[in-house]
Order: structure tokens, then C-alpha cells, then sequence
């Protein structure tokens, strides 16, 4: 046993401030809006009455909303922390990519042009370009299709949570599990993997299935596509679940077969969603760091963008590398975002 | 974000006749249809499965036999979690002290992007203002700048202050062993608020306006109109809302790994375990059982407020 509560001390103390920080800002800003206008209320009625009792004629009030300052302190957190912990680093980072690895000099488009000059980030923006086209593409339809599937079916709730569940697990979480189906053992041994075994077992000799390009990358897609599969399935369930039934009778009176019925009912029926769940799913694929990391740690040619940006900025101390990676990040999301505000905004129209 | 239409059919699919999918799925052919849905079930679920079956098993089993062997030859032992939380070899794991770095992180938070973000989505719904429409619009695209576009300057926020051009307008925060909680807290509770402005925007907007003019009226003031009337109804908005924040907390590693540090004062399960999967890849008693020990508090809070956690994704949710 070595667990003593006496080092954990200074931690729960730590959890402790954290939590009277957050009832002090919280409480003290409601409390402070909530005080202040009272009393300001209080001392204007006063004057108000000084001046009736003086004689005075009173001027028709011209009370002006104090809107503007409520509007003011109510987002004065929000703005706050988006400014020094988004905005600003964001503009900063732009700036750090067109300089050197410890930013002291200016070194103009350079490191952009590194990218594109080593083979090895090369195959770092094809591993990218692969995991953002499989991912969401077969996520989508693995979860379209179960979705369909258990439809009203018996058990429909346990079946769906069953899916789902991955969406839970830590990506750091999903990598061991997998990693602990992809485990190899030399043929003479007992397989401890799963698909070894599965393997063996169709007659073939054990593989090292994490260690061999490109196969590997496409092993550890696998994984993300079982994360999120279940977001997908979730979604567009509920969609499927919203299409009106009047256009099912109709068809069925037309004596459509299930076939033709799945895509000119139901999937344009759907599509809205199926956007939102292709869009979501590719911009989490593109950022995708702990998987990669976890399973391989980039090695054997499995590298993404996300992860050799962590490695140039955080471990080999190559700033405006590794912020240039960032940006290039930025960019590729850039039109992903921009197809689904043109699609959110054509169906409002419709 | 258009999805949130859907949400009432969720809660009535039982008053429903039928539904399109109900309808193709009887007339594809029921048995092979049935038969792949259980198939994609067993795919799901036989990863995370053979993964708790193995944490129980003897070290000298896991290593020499599949897990599916425990159904011939069932031996069960705790000595795994014995030896991941509290072993004392520092190869061991030492769970239990990162798993309280875990709630320690994770607690704060959730808390504060939760207050930030209701305090601001009531602001931008129910008060007037000028340029209300382009805060909004800012907060809402922020969603898109990744996380890691503010990494570096951030932590040298932490690390150097800020300087400009050789002026010091913020001295280094000079944050060490516990004290370095603070800078996690901080970089989670930025990057979650657009988020969570979006999310709870969607739900603070679409109550009643009846009821806010009513409350004007009768001279509320807005901070009273946001505790008394508007936290109670957004309360569903709130839990899931929260429940996202905590589960990406809790599983976060890239932001832990970078304002955490790997020390056993602050990281949290997360880093440890990418740790040992990397270092020592082939002790699987200990991989298995602290892999299980990440993710089992996630599992409960999922599994037992699953609904709540739905109703946000339904509500156009996009993060990563």
C-alpha cells in the first residue's frame, strides 16, 4: 500500500481555493449587480423626493436601461477568457509561425515551406488527408446503418447504449483497449490479441499489426471510426425518428420498395443531420492527437498533424514549426466550417 | 444545430405509428438485418469487454493466454488494482494519486465554463444591447479555432507574463508543483466557453418571452431574472451541458499533457496512462486494470445520465 492521505493534502487544499475562487467570482458578480442598482435606485428615489419636497418641478424621467451595463458585467468573464485564452494566443501563434524555432528572429514564409520539403511530413499530411476521408465517411455509415437497423426494434435503448458507449472512454482509454486486440505474440506462443487469434485461427501467421505501414494507420482509424460511430448513430436516429409519416404512407401508396424508400425518403429526409454529423466528425478527426499518441506515439509512419505539431512546439522546442502546423490545422477546418454555415443557412431559407 | 427540431420525437416515439426506418427494416429482409445489427453489436462491445474480463485476471494468464480462455479456465484476482492504485514500485502505476489529480482538474473545470457560459448566453438572449449580434457571431466562430492554434502562447502566458516589445504588462505567474491545477483549470474553462455559450444560447433563448416581460415588469432586475426564473428552467441545459464538460475533461490528454506537467502532483489519469502505455507497452495487468480504472467513472456518470447527455449532442454539438 502506498497511499497516504497526508500527500494528497495540498491537492484537495488546491480543489478547495478553486472552489471558493469560483462561488467568490460567481456569487460576488451576482451579488454586485444585484447590490449596486438597488442602492442607486434607493439614493435617486431620495433625490426625487428632496426635490418634490424643495418644489421643484421634476423633469419627465428620461430613465435610461441600464442594459448596457448589466450586458457588460454578465459577459465581462466570458469575453475575459476567451480574449487572453483564445483570441490573443491564436493572432500570437499566426505571428510565432513566420519565425524561428525560439522566436527571436523573423524568418518569413520558412516554415511553411518546411512542411512541403520533407518527405516525412509529407506522409504525415497524407495520413491526415486519409484519417478525415475514412473516419467520418465510415463512421457515418456504420452508424446510418444501425440506426435503421434497430429501429423500433425489441431492445432498442440497450442496443443504441451499447454503441454508444465508446463515446464515453477517454481516447487514451480506446488506444489501450485496441492496442490490447492488436497485441502480438511470436507464432510459436499463444496469441493474447484478438485478432490475432482471429487470425490464426483463418490459417494466417500472427502479425505485428501496429508496426507495419500502411496497414497501421488504418488500424488505428479503426478505433476512431468505433468512438464515434456511436455519436453518429445517436443523431441520426433522432432525425430518422422526426421524418413525418405522411410522406411514408404516401410513398408506400406509390409502392416504393424499401430500397428506393431508404434513399429518396429517408436520406434526404435526414440530410440536415447527416451534414451536421459528417462536419462534426471530420473537424474532431483533423484535431485528433491522444489515439496516435497512445498507440504508436507517430512511430512506424503513422504520424498526423496534430501530433507533430505536440512534437515540434512541445518536445523538440521548434515553436514556429510547430505553430505553423497549427495554422496549416486551422486552415483545413476553415472549409469544413464554412460548407455547413452555407447549408445551415440555405435550409433556414427553405 | 438544426438537429434540435428532433428532440420532442425522441421523447414520443411510442405515440408514433411507425417511422421510415421502422418500415425499411421490415421490409429488408428482418432475419439478415437483425443478424447485422447484432453482429456491429458484438464488434462494439468485445474490445472494451475483453479488456475488464482481462484486468482480473493473474498477471502470469494475461500474458500467456487470450482473455477468452477465462471462460475454460476462470481465475480471478484483484491483485491488478491492488497493484496499479496503491502498488509501491514507481513502475507500478500509483493510480490512486492521479486519480485524485483527476477530480481535482476536473471539478473547477466544469464549474466555471458552466456559470461563464449561462451568465453570458442570458446576456446575449434576454438583454438589450448594441452590438449584442456580433459578440454572439465571435463567440460562435471562436468554436472553430483549434485548441491547438493557442497552446504555445498560452503556456508562455503562464510561463513569461506578457511583454510588449520589452515592457512587462503581466508579471510570469510562476506556477509550481500544485499550484499548477490553476493553469489547467484556466486553459479548459477558455476553450470550452464557445461551446458552451452556443449550447446554452440555443436553450436560455427559446424560453417564453412571455415570462421574462412578465418579470420585468413586475421590476425584476436582470440578476434576478437569471437565478430565480432562468437557472431553474435551463436546468436540463445545465446537466448536459455539464456532463459533456465533464466527460471532456476528464478525458482530455493533450491539454493536460501540456498545463499539468507529468509529475504525480498534477497530471491526471489520462497522462499516466499514455504513459505506461508507452514506457512498459507489454505489462498488461497493469495496462488492463488502469485502463479500467480511467474509464470507469465516466461509464457510471454516462450510463446513469445517458439521456441528459443525448439531449446536448441534439443540440448541435461540435467540439474536438
Amino acid at each position: 500500500m502506498n497511499f497516504d492521505f497526508a500527500d494528497e493534502a495540498p491537492k484537495l487544499a488546491m480543489l478547495l481555493y478553486g472552489v471558493v475562487a469560483f462561488v467568490a467570482v460567481v456569487g460576488g458578480l451576482l451579488l454586485l449587480l444585484d447590490a449596486v442598482p438597488a442602492r442607486l435606485a434607493r439614493r435617486r428615489e431620495a433625490r426625487l423626493a428632496a426635490a418634490v419636497a424643495a418644489g421643484k418641478v421634476i423633469e419627465p424621467g428620461r430613465r435610461r436601461p441600464r442594459d448596457g451595463l448589466f450586458a457588460l458585467f454578465f459577459l465581462l468573464p466570458t469575453v475575459l477568457m476567451l480574449g487572453i485564452g483564445l483570441v490573443v494566443p491564436a493572432i500570437r501563434t499566426l505571428v510565432l509561425s513566420f519565425k524561428n524555432g525560439d522566436s527571436t528572429e523573423w524568418v518569413g514564409l520558412r516554415n511553411y515551406g518546411w512542411m512541403f520539403d520533407r518527405p516525412e511530413i509529407v506522409d504525415i499530411l497524407v495520413n491526415t488527408a486519409l484519417w478525415v476521408l475514412l473516419v467520418p465517411l465510415l463512421a457515418t455509415c456504420i452508424g446510418l446503418i444501425y440506426a435503421v437497423l434497430i429501429d423500433r426494434a425489441r431492445l432498442e435503448a440497450l442496443a443504441k447504449s451499447l454503441i454508444f458507449l465508446p463515446m464515453a472512454i477517454s481516447f487514451v482509454g480506446a488506444g489501450i483497449i485496441w492496442k490490447f486486440v492488436y497485441a502480438f505474440r511470436p507464432a510459436e506462443a499463444d496469441q493474447i490479441g484478438l485478432l490475432n487469434q482471429v487470425w490464426v485461427w483463418l490459417g494466417g501467421e500472427p502479425q505485428q499489426w501496429l508496426t507495419n505501414s500502411p496497414l497501421n494507420t488504418l488500424l488505428l482509424i479503426v478505433v476512431m471510426i468505433w468512438i464515434q460511430a456511436g455519436f453518429a448513430m445517436v443523431v441520426l436516429s433522432a432525425a430518422i425518428k422526426a421524418i413525418p409519416t405522411d410522406m411514408i404512407e404516401a410513398a408506400r401508396i406509390d409502392g416504393v420498395n424499401a430500397w428506393q424508400l431508404f434513399w429518396r425518403i429517408t436520406v434526404p429526409g435526414i440530410r440536415p443531420a447527416l451534414i451536421v454529423v459528417v462536419v462534426t466528425i471530420s473537424i474532431a478527426t483533423l484535431k485528433l492527437f491522444d489515439i496516435v499518441r497512445t498507440m504508436t506515439n507517430g512511430n512506424f509512419n503513422t504520424n498526423v498533424i496534430a501530433t507533430e505539431m505536440y512534437n515540434q512546439a512541445f518536445r523538440y522546442g521548434q515553436t514556429g514549426q510547430g505553430s505553423a502546423l497549427a495554422v496549416v490545422l486551422f486552415v483545413l477546418v476553415i472549409p469544413i466550417v464554412i460548407y455547413q454555415v452555407r447549408n445551415l443557412r440555405r435550409q433556414r431559407e427553405v | 444545430m438544426t438537429v434540435t427540431t428532433t428532440t420532442p420525437a425522441l421523447a414520443g416515439t411510442e405515440t408514433q405509428p411507425t417511422t421510415v426506418a421502422g418500415r425499411v427494416r421490415k421490409r429488408l429482409n428482418t432475419r439478415w438485418g437483425t443478424a447485422a445489427s447484432i453482429l456491429i453489436a458484438i464488434v462494439w462491445t468485445i474490445p472494451t469487454f475483453g479488456l475488464l474480463v482481462s484486468s482480473f485476471r493473474p498477471e502470469d494468464q494475461i500474458k500467456t493466454t487470450g482473455w477468452w480462455t477465462f471462460f475454460s479456465d476462470p481465475q480471478l484476482t484483484l491483485e491488478n488494482y491492488e497493484q496499479v492504485l496503491f502498488g509501491r514500485s514507481s513502475s507500478a502505476g500509483q493510480l490512486a494519486s492521479y486519480f485524485v489529480n483527476s477530480i481535482v482538474i476536473t471539478l473547477p473545470s466544469v464549474l466555471f465554463p458552466l456559470a461563464f457560459a449561462a451568465l453570458a448566453a442570458y446576456a446575449l438572449a434576454w438583454i438589450n444591447f448594441r452590438g449584442r449580434d456580433w459578440i454572439y457571431i465571435g463567440i460562435f466562430t471562436l468554436q472553430i479555432v483549434p485548441l491547438q492554434m493557442a497552446l504555445v502562447p498560452l503556456l508562455s502566458f503562464f510561463s513569461q507574463g506578457i511583454s510588449v516589445s520589452g515592457v512587462d504588462l503581466l508579471p510570469a505567474w510562476n506556477l509550481d508543483d500544485e499550484q499548477r491545477f490553476i493553469q489547467v483549470w484556466f486553459a479548459h474553462t477558455c476553450f470550452a466557453l464557445p461551446l458552451g455559450v452556443f449550447l446554452l444560447h440555443n436553450f436560455v433563448s427559446q424560453l417564453p418571452r412571455d415570462l421574462m416581460e412578465a418579470a420585468r415588469v413586475d421590476g425584476a432586475t436582470h440578476p434576478k431574472i437569471f437565478r430565480t426564473i432562468v437557472l431553474p428552467l435551463i436546468t436540463p441545459a445545465l446537466a448536459a451541458y455539464g456532463i459533456f464538460q465533464f466527460l471532456w475533461v476528464w478525458n482530455d490528454l493533450l491539454v493536460a499533457l501540456i498545463f499539468a506537467g507529468g509529475g504525480d502532483e498534477t497530471a491526471p489519469l489520462t497522462v499516466r496512462l499514455a504513459e505506461l502505455a508507452g514506457t512498459r507497452g507489454n505489462e498488461w495487468q497493469r495496462l488492463t486494470a488502469g485502463a479500467f480504472v480511467a474509464i470507469v467513472v465516466p461509464l457510471l456518470v454516462f450510463l446513469s445520465l445517458q439521456r441528459y447527455f443525448v439531449r446536448g449532442l441534439l443540440a448541435g454539438s461540435v467540439k474536438g
